[in-house]
Formats: C-alpha cells, structure tokens, sequence
C-alpha cells in the first residue's frame, strides 16, 4: 500500500465515511469476544481458593484498569500530532478518546471499591494501584474541562495537548510516588494486585476481556469522533450536503 | 549600543517583578495569610491531641503550602497579560522560555519563598520537634520552587479563561501530588527517626527535572493562549 | 461447569451483590456511553438538518 492512500484518510472528510464503515464491525466483535469472555469468566474459570466467587471481578477491574491507561497514552498520542503538525483530525481524536478513557477508569475504581469491600472490609484502601486510578480520572477530567472551557476550537485542541502530554510524561512519576507512599504507610498491608497464584484460565480470561474493552473502545471512539467531525466541520461544504440529503 | 544579553534581560524581568509584588503588599500577603489561616483550620477540625497533631502536622502545613502556591498563580500572567507586556515578551527575541523562568523566579522569591520561612513557626503549632522542622524547611524549600514552576504551566493554559481558579486547581493539583508525597514524607521520615536524605533526593531531583522541563511548556502554553 | 443451579449462580458464594454489582455497573456504564453517543449524533444532525 502505498503511503498516499494512507494520507487520505488524514482529512476529516475523508475519515468520517471511513469511520461509519468501520465502527459497526469493532462494536459486533467487541461484543463477541466479550461474549466469550463471560464464558470464560463464570464457567471456566475456577473457583479461588481464598476468594471465593468475589474474584471473578477481576474480569472487568483488571481490563478497564489497563485500557483507562492505555487510551491516556494513545489520547496524549494523538493530542501531540495534533499539536506538532497542526492535523485538525489528530485533535479531534484525542477529544474523542477522552470520555471513554474516562469511563474506563471509573469502572476501574467502582470495581475496585466492590471488589476490595468484602476482601478487606472497606470500600476504599489507599492501595496504590487505585489512588493512581483516581488521579488518572481527574487527569481525564482536566483534559476535558480545559478543552470546554476554551472557546476557541484551535486554542482549546492545542491547550489541551499540552494538559495531556505533561501528563503522560506525569503518569509514572505519579505512580512511582504513589507506589512509595503506600508501601511506607502500611495501614491496611493489602494489596488489590498482589493476585492469587493466576491460573491460567484466569488469565487468559483477563486477557479475552481486555481484548473485548479494547474493541469496543475502538468502536466508541470512531463513531464519537464522526460527531466531533460533524460539529467541527459544520461549515464545511460536504457537511451542509450531508445536512440537507441526510 | 550593544543589545542586552539574555541574563541582564532576565534580571530585569526578575527586579520588575519583584519591585510590582512588593508594590502590591496586599497580593503577596494574601497567600501567606491563607496559608497560616488554612493550617489553624485543621487542628480546629481534627482536635488538639498532641500526638495526633505531631503525625498529620508535616501533611497539613504541606497540603497547606500547596494551595497557597496555587492560589497565587493567578497573577503570575494575568497582570502582565492585561496591560500587554505579556505580548511583549513573547514577541522579544529572548528565548521566552527563559524570561517565562525568570517570571517563575520571581514569583517563587514573592511567594513560596514567603512560605518557607513562616513554615516553621506553624510546624511548632503541631509539636515537630528541631529536626523535623529543619527537614520541613528543607522540603519546602525544594518543593516550593517545584510547584511554582509546575504551576506556571497550568496558569498560562488558563491565562483569561472564566472559572480559571478552579480549573487551574483541577489541572495543576493532580501534578503537585509527587512533590506533596515527598515533601510531607521527609518530614514525616525525619520524626520517625529514619533518614530523609532519600525523599530530599527525589525532590532535588524532581525540581531539576521541573526546571529543564516546565518553562519550555509554559512557554508552549503562552503562546497557545495568546494567538 | 461450575455452578449447581442458578440461584447459585446469582448467589455466587454470598459474594452476588459485589460482583453482579460489578458487572451490572459496568454494563450500564457502556449502555449509557452508547446511549449518549448516539444522542450527541441525533443532535448535531438535526442541528444541521435544521441550520440548512
């Protein structure tokens, strides 16, 4: 394939078909695959020995925890190309991204909560996987709040480009000094992460559902970005086209 | 006339600074004095019990300084932005990152310098002893400078937006907390009689990397603001 | 398989309100993220249908 082909699809007209086309095929896979790993979740995988039947949150905490850091780095990504080669389209992606990273990672700390709760007695441990958690969720919200509360749209993707890159270069420093802070007080010596000695279906089925997350995130993504192409675009020729066949 | 070198033209901006904080008292003062009101807030919220006062004290006046900082980050740019020398220093052919670093510099000498002085007569409100209040200048003055610098970011994104005190808290707070984690935690370190060298290190460290890295982004950031 | 019948399976050990709580949220969360998706696609298109 050559690179021009590609290049194509670098301008919103070109992508927001493109984006119809493909949106539908990742949420169908998604949830087929999620499918699977519900199978996986409650009938293959076996009963833990010292938790019970309370570790099968471990399906969902364990993905969305990782795709809530995962889409932070590629919405960064995507802030950053916007931010160096001035791509509109790149922009739009990132602002597409956010609120599903954001939902990612409060599934991540609601079922940390539920999960944590009848395993060590409290809703909430100061374990050092879900304070970063909580702080990825306000990095998140700073992202989207910076980008509404600029009105100008240039202004507002580059501004919050530079929220989202300082960021991630942020992130690790966060959770290496969250990580110090827990080890050091040891209030509850628990830890979420420490998992049971895995079997392997456990975490084949962690990683079937990651796989799931992860598509359906990719099928979210695109089609919010078709609207924000839609609202950004509104004057644009094509887009009025769309407006008076559709 | 030879044109003036980029250290005169920082100094110059560090002095004119300096000389218009020190002109308007009443903003300066201001951070400090909320920094003293919000560290009485808290024994009156928790109790007085000695014991606990000394373990949440290095927390408290951190947590403290932390906001202060924050609170007065407003004018770092707003002021210049207002009359137009904000414009003119960006247009100038000095390195903006650099006269951004002087703002910051100056800032910091009004502000969280201000801070570290009065930290310890607070810190005896919560029975630190000698050490631990040595340690807690010491982090303050490592940290400080850090969450200035920090700050300056996240002011020049919010530079003349509406609602900006509290999204520049939304955006800024969430990057303060390493340095909060081992500010408070050298303290802390020191009055349970383990050595702070460690979280002082990392702070050194953390305010290295700030300095190198902050002043090139705010600078980004103005110019994103201002176009 | 691992459950005998399914009140056992909605039981699950005594630990059911944690983990269909779990589920259950999780499952709502993409609903109503899906739900708003296409709420924010209706609008814009009658906003354009309608600026035209």
């Amino acid at each position: 394939m050559s690179s021009i082909r590609w290049y194509k699809y670098s301008s919103p007209q070109t992508f927001y078909p493109l984006a119809g086309r493909l949106a539908p095929w990742f949420g169908v896979t998604a949830a087929l695959v999620a499918l699977y790993g519900l199978y996986i979740s409650f009938f293959l995988a076996p009963t833990d020995f010292q938790q019970g039947e309370a570790y099968r949150i471990i399906f969902i905490h364990v993905p969305a925890a990782w795709l809530s850091m995962f889409l932070y780095l590629i919405m960064a990504a995507w802030a950053a190309i916007g931010l160096a080669w001035h791509t509109r389209l790149s922009s739009m992606m990132a602002l597409a991204i956010a609120p599903t990273g954001a939902v990612m990672t409060f599934i991540a700390l609601w079922t940390g909560a539920l999960w944590g709760k009848p395993m060590w007695g409290a809703w909430w441990v100061w374990d050092a996987r879900l304070t970063s958690e909580l702080i990825l969720l306000f990095l998140y919200l700073g992202f989207m709040f910076l980008h509404a509360a600029i009105d100008d749209p240039r202004r507002a993707d580059r501004a919050a480009a530079v929220i989202a890159i300082v960021g991630a270069i942020n992130v690790p420093i966060i959770y290496f000094s969250v990580k110090w802070w827990n080890t050091l007080h040891q209030g509850a010596s628990v830890s979420l992460t420490k998992s049971p000695t895995m079997a392997s279906t456990m975490l084949w089925g962690m990683l079937i559902m990651s796989v799931a997350f992860w598509l359906y995130s990719i099928a979210a993504v695109l089609t919010r970005v078709r609207s924000v192409i839609l609202e950004r675009e509104r004057n644009a020729d094509w887009v009025r086209q769309l407006g008076e066949n559709a | 006339m030879t044109p003036p070198g980029l250290l005169d033209c920082m100094k110059t901006v560090i002095a004119r600074d300096v000389r218009i904080a020190l002109r308007r008292r009443a903003d300066v003062m201001t951070s400090l004095i909320f920094f003293v009101i919000v560290v009485s807030l808290f024994p009156l919220g928790i109790g007085a019990d000695p014991v606990l006062l000394r373990t949440l004290g290095p927390g408290v006046v951190w947590v403290a300084a932390l906001l202060a900082c924050m609170l007065a980050l407003g004018r770092l740019f707003a002021n210049d932005h207002a009359d137009g020398t904000l414009e003119q220093l960006i247009l100038s052919p000095q390195p903006l990152s650099l006269l951004v670093l002087a703002k910051t510099i100056a800032h910091w000498l009004t502000t969280g310098l201000p801070l570290v002085v009065i930290a310890p007569l607070l810190g005896l409100q919560f029975n630190l002893d000698a050490d631990a209040l040595l340690v807690l200048i010491a982090s303050l003055l490592l940290g400080t400078p850090t969450l200035s610098l920090i700050g300056a970011i996240g002011a020049a994104l919010t530079l003349g937006l509406r609602g900006g005190g509290a999204l520049l808290a939304l955006l800024i707070l969430p990057l303060y907390i390493p340095v909060l984690i081992f500010g408070a935690g050298a303290v802390e370190a020191t009055a349970a009689a383990l050595g702070a060298t460690a979280h002082l290190s990392i702070l050194g460290a953390l305010l290295l990397c700030t300095l190198v890295f902050a002043p090139w982004a705010t600078a980004l950031a103005l110019k994103i603001a201002t176009e | 398989m691992n459950w005998e019948s399914v009140s056992a399976f909605i039981n699950m050990g005594g630990y059911g309100t944690y983990v269909w709580g779990s589920f259950g949220v999780t499952a709502a969360c993409f609903a109503f993220e899906l739900l708003a998706l296409r709420a924010r696609r209706r609008q814009i298109i009658s906003a354009l249908k309608a600026g035209d």
